[in-house]
């Protein structure tokens, strides 16, 4: 079915909504491989945020103006399609955060705070972001809680037989990426979430890099919290969400406090608006919601299915070429990867190879990619990653492999 | 081939990251720095040994890293070793300026250095070029035993 539809869409004109990719850089036209950082934005999404600000711009919540009242409706709205995106059952399971390290860290704090203590666990796997890590080890040091591991097997996969052991009943919470943003691995997250679940263990799934890639239903999944970036997905910077199931939201206590998260304030004490208002304290990033929404509006006029198949199809296809360069390590599954392939070249170190394709237009990332823990685990100190979007092409992957040819080159 | 790329890969900087001189360890080294660069994962392990008057009598090193930052340590070497302190402290200044000064004209005390030139195109790619200095600087304020340098400051 999904073939199907990818025939009758017309990915040189979903290009040209992307002004940027217009670009020259250095000289040669803009080959972007970077967008697992953070993807370009068509021009829908900018433009919202253009009509925003030109004609709604105001304070959320409380002006009674008009300008008010439009701001409040589209930032509710906003929080609607985001709901409706991820196959929320209710926009109050919905909060705006910056991003994902900010959703994690909100439950790692307010959450954490409250349900984590002395004794308990926290499992994780090696393959987490250092957004995924770093916010746990600052809870654990606080609260005397431990930390474990679900180790990665040698093809980038889980080692999803050591989960028995690891997963015991003083595991509170299983956070686990489910696309690794260095290896492309798509963790089986549904399974993951129903063995959390057979121990009593609460699930946080960070998103990241799937959002904007693969249909998601917390529904289906059963997580109880998900997080994820609107930059990653087309959506402006600044903005992302956490989605929390309402029972588990309505638990945690405030995290931030200010305005607008308040329903009375008294000089020694304050009582506080229910989910999810009651985790954006301040004046939220109005103009970043309703550019998310836009963001979802966008994808899913095109359809995550079909995106899925296309950037993975595209990561495969490249994945498969860099074999052909000799002393190359290509890291991750050969199977099924997300939208981005890693790897490591004798020729040529991965800011080296960086370096050089950014002189000719090429836009890839080098370094450890904010898993030092797992780069450690394959023996290396980075790697150099190139990930697709949508507006990508397999042209430019023969491109890509055309500098890397001249970079063997040069370096050897 | 772009001009910039050449310029900053010179064929000297390729021969040194290639075939890196005074590579290995220093056996008695009265200091020894293991300096990083966390944003990559480079790292350098620098061994040094001091005359009596305080100069570098012998330098080596050991790690992993891009072209820049071991050819930038491999040239560094055979630079300062045999310097005395006063040298040496002249000489980190000058390089630093080399690589990080736009107007700098490149000054002929830095002989063979002066292929790292081309890194001040490449903001991003300065810290690669200062790591085995940064090591060096560290090595001359500990004296002696063991010490960790950096390049991004905890």
């Amino acid at each position: 079915m999904h073939k199907i539809a990818a025939r009758t869409i017309d990915w040189k004109a979903i290009r040209e909504d992307f002004p940027i990719l217009r670009e020259q850089a250095n000289g040669h036209p803009l080959i972007y491989f970077d967008s697992a950082a953070t993807s370009q934005k068509p021009r829908p999404v900018i433009e919202a945020l253009h009509r925003y600000y030109e004609h709604e711009n105001a304070n959320v919540h409380r002006g009674l103006h008009v300008l008010s009242s439009r701001a409040t409706e589209a930032y509710e709205k906003a929080r609607q399609r985001t709901a409706e995106y991820i196959g929320a059952a209710s926009a109050d399971e919905i909060v705006f955060t910056r991003g994902t390290t900010e959703s994690i860290n909100l439950v790692a704090q307010a959450w954490g705070g409250k349900f984590i203590r002395e004794g308990d666990v926290i499992l994780l796997t090696v393959m987490e972001h250092h957004s995924n890590l770093v916010p746990w080890q600052l809870l654990a040091e606080r609260t005397g809680a431990r930390l474990r591991f679900v180790p990665v097997l040698d093809d980038g996969t889980l080692d999803l037989e050591q989960i028995p052991s690891l997963l015991t009943p003083e595991v509170k919470l299983f956070a686990f990426t489910h696309i690794s943003n260095s290896l492309g691995t798509i963790n089986p997250i549904a399974e993951l979430c129903a063995r959390a679940h057979a121990v009593g263990a609460l699930t946080l799934v960070d998103a990241a890099q799937s959002a904007g890639h693969m249909a998601i239903n917390v529904q289906e999944l059963r997580c109880d919290f998900l997080a994820f970036s609107g930059h990653k997905m087309c959506g402006p910077t600044g903005i992302g969400a956490l989605y929390g199931r309402a029972e588990v939201l309505e638990s945690t206590p405030p995290w931030h406090g200010g305005g607008e998260m308040i329903v009375s304030v008294a000089l020694e004490k304050s009582t506080f608006k229910k989910a999810p208002h009651r985790f954006e304290a301040g004046t939220p990033n109005i103009a970043g919601a309703i550019g998310l929404a836009a963001a979802v509006d966008y994808i899913e006029q095109i359809g995550r299915p079909v995106i899925f198949e296309h950037d993975s199809q595209l990561a495969r296809y490249a994945a498969d070429r860099l074999t052909e360069l000799s002393g190359t390590r290509v890291f991750g599954p050969t199977e099924e990867r997300g939208a981005l392939v890693g790897f490591v070249m004798d020729a040529a170190h991965p800011h080296d190879l960086t370096t050089f394709a950014d002189q000719y237009g090429l836009a890839l990332r080098g370094g450890h990619h904010c898993n030092q823990p797992l780069m450690r685990r394959f023996g290396v100190s980075g790697t150099t990653r190139a990930s697709f979007y949508f507006y990508n092409t397999t042209e430019e992957i023969d491109r890509m492999i055309e500098i890397f040819h001249a970079a063997v080159r040069f370096f050897s | 081939m772009t001009t910039e790329i050449e310029e900053l890969y010179q064929e000297v900087i390729l021969d040194h990251s290639r075939r890196p001189r005074n590579f290995g360890e220093l056996a008695d080294a009265a200091v020894r720095v293991h300096g990083d660069n966390p944003a990559c994962g480079d790292e350098i392990h620098l061994g040094v040994k001091f005359d009596a008057g305080g100069g570098l009598e012998d330098i080596k090193f050991t790690g992993r890293g891009c072209a820049i930052s071991q050819a930038s340590a491999s040239l560094m070497t055979m630079k300062l070793k045999g310097k005395s302190l006063t040298e040496v402290t002249e000489m980190l200044r000058a390089f630093h300026d080399l690589v990080t000064d736009e107007t700098n004209e490149a000054p002929k005390n830095l002989g063979d250095l002066r292929v790292m030139k081309g890194v001040r195109k490449f903001p991003q790619r300065v810290k690669c070029a200062m790591l085995a200095w940064r090591a060096v600087e560290q090595a001359l304020e500990q004296g002696a035993g063991e010490a960790m340098v950096s390049t991004e400051p905890a």
